[in-house]
């Protein structure tokens, strides 16, 4: 049977593991033979059936925040009440300053709340870059990487034409946020990566988006610059260790996209 | 804190036990900031603290328990998996909720199940799945058929019930 060796293959095939000349042989016999066509649309049947299943244990609020207390640091503490005082004092001095200067009317919960996200998307770009397949759909054309996320997010969202920019599109990929499915993008930039984020505002939990006003996040006092803003019930995150107008022009093009 | 919620289900599939998985997660990123400096740039993130987690869990009561349990032949020869083309059984799994696949999976020896859901859930390549588990490629692919046709076995009763 011309099938047999096929056979075998069409997992790995299904998986995209096949060396690149392999895959195009597979895939035009696979096109051209009813037998292993069937036989193809079973196996992704069942991947997707797994996939469904398997997505199936989502981790509590509470756990969360519990995690999150167990890692972050505990500041040292010192056992002399001279310098225990004067630590406070001057720690007391430092926030009144800063909050005055900086955060105005803003509540300290508020800064906190927002930091964490800060945190999130940050961490969420810092270790997507460092992947050695940081996109799952890699591709410069924004016709391909929009269909990819349909049936992967609840939503639909537009990309922004590049051709007059010096951004270029690199890819895509899922991404979680508050336990919310969203998009991931990244762009380019004279040798800077770029992530955007998009997520659907309601899934976010209130008391997040609550306090995630537009360009509420201050970037002198982080190592990347960002900007979020909400727009048609999407919440968008730009981010990157490129130029704040770097950032800007890409935040100003989605918005024009969107 | 990247990969958490995967993390976190990968955990409840890996102990079966919500108080497990969370103490599993917790220990994981624990252990993870602490060796955080042995982790070489560059390389796989992903990778590293799916091993942090599955190494954990192995060396846990449960895991002990689950690995012991397994059958020795997991490695044997290579062995091609015969053909899905039983229309009806498609059908049903695409009719299905989903939970005759829950079941099936929750039926596998640990060993399969790993794999299957960081390929088929995690979508990880076989190159991660190798570091995640620490098995030659070849062993990935080998695995991960016998665990396809184990979960086929293991959804056959249900598709005749059907």
């Amino acid at each position: 049977m011309v099938c047999e060796p096929w056979k075998a293959k069409l997992d790995t095939y299904l998986d995209g593991e096949l060396p690149e000349q392999e895959m195009r042989t597979c895939d035009a016999h696979v096109r051209g033979c009813p037998s292993c066509s069937t036989d193809v649309l079973a196996r992704v049947q069942m991947k997707r059936a797994i996939q469904v299943a398997g997505k199936r244990f989502v981790p509590s609020s509470g756990f969360r925040t519990r995690i999150e207390q167990s890692i972050t640091p505990k500041p040292q503490r010192s056992f002399r009440l001279g310098w225990m005082l004067a630590a406070a004092t001057a720690v007391v001095l430092a926030v009144g300053t800063l909050t005055s200067i900086y955060l105005g009317a803003r509540s300290g919960k508020n800064t906190a709340s927002r930091d964490r996200v800060y945190s999130e998307i940050a961490d969420l770009h810092v270790a997507t870059l460092a992947s050695p397949s940081p996109v799952d759909v890699i591709s410069t054309d924004r016709h391909t990487v929009k269909p990819w996320f349909q049936g992967k997010i609840p939503f639909a969202f537009n990309l922004p034409e590049l051709q007059n920019s010096e951004f270029s599109l690199l890819g895509g990929r899922m991404t979680y946020l508050d336990q919310t499915p969203g998009a991931h993008l990244i762009y380019d930039v004279r040798k800077h990566h770029i992530s955007v984020f998009v997520f659907q505002e309601r899934s976010l939990s209130l008391k997040l988006s609550a306090r995630l006003d537009d360009n509420s996040l201050s970037p002198k006092q982080l190592p990347f610059n960002m900007e979020t803003w909400s727009q048609g019930g999407l919440r968008y995150f730009v981010i990157g260790d490129a130029s704040a107008a770097d950032i800007d022009s890409l935040a100003k093009l989605f918005k024009a996209a969107s | 804190m990247p990969h958490f919620d995967r993390l976190y289900n990968f955990a409840c599939w890996l102990t079966r036990d919500r108080q497990e998985a969370e103490d599993l997660v917790q220990e994981t990123y624990v252990k993870a900031l602490k060796g955080f400096p042995s982790f070489q740039p560059g390389t796989n993130f992903r990778a590293w603290i799916y091993k942090i987690l599955r190494n954990t869990f192995l060396t846990s009561r449960t895991g002990l328990k689950a690995t012991a349990t397994v059958p020795l032949d997991l490695e044997g020869e290579e062995e091609i998996l015969p053909a899905v083309e039983e229309t009806p059984e498609s059908i049903l799994l695409q009719r299905s909720d989903g939970q005759l696949v829950q079941q099936a999976l929750e039926q596998l020896p640990v060993a399969y199940r790993e794999v299957l859901l960081l390929c088929e859930v995690e979508e990880m390549s076989y190159q991660e799945i190798s570091a995640t588990l620490a098995i030659p490629m070849g062993t990935v692919m080998s695995r991960l058929s016998r665990a396809r046709k184990a979960l086929h076995n293991g959804l056959r009763p249900q598709f005749q019930k059907g």
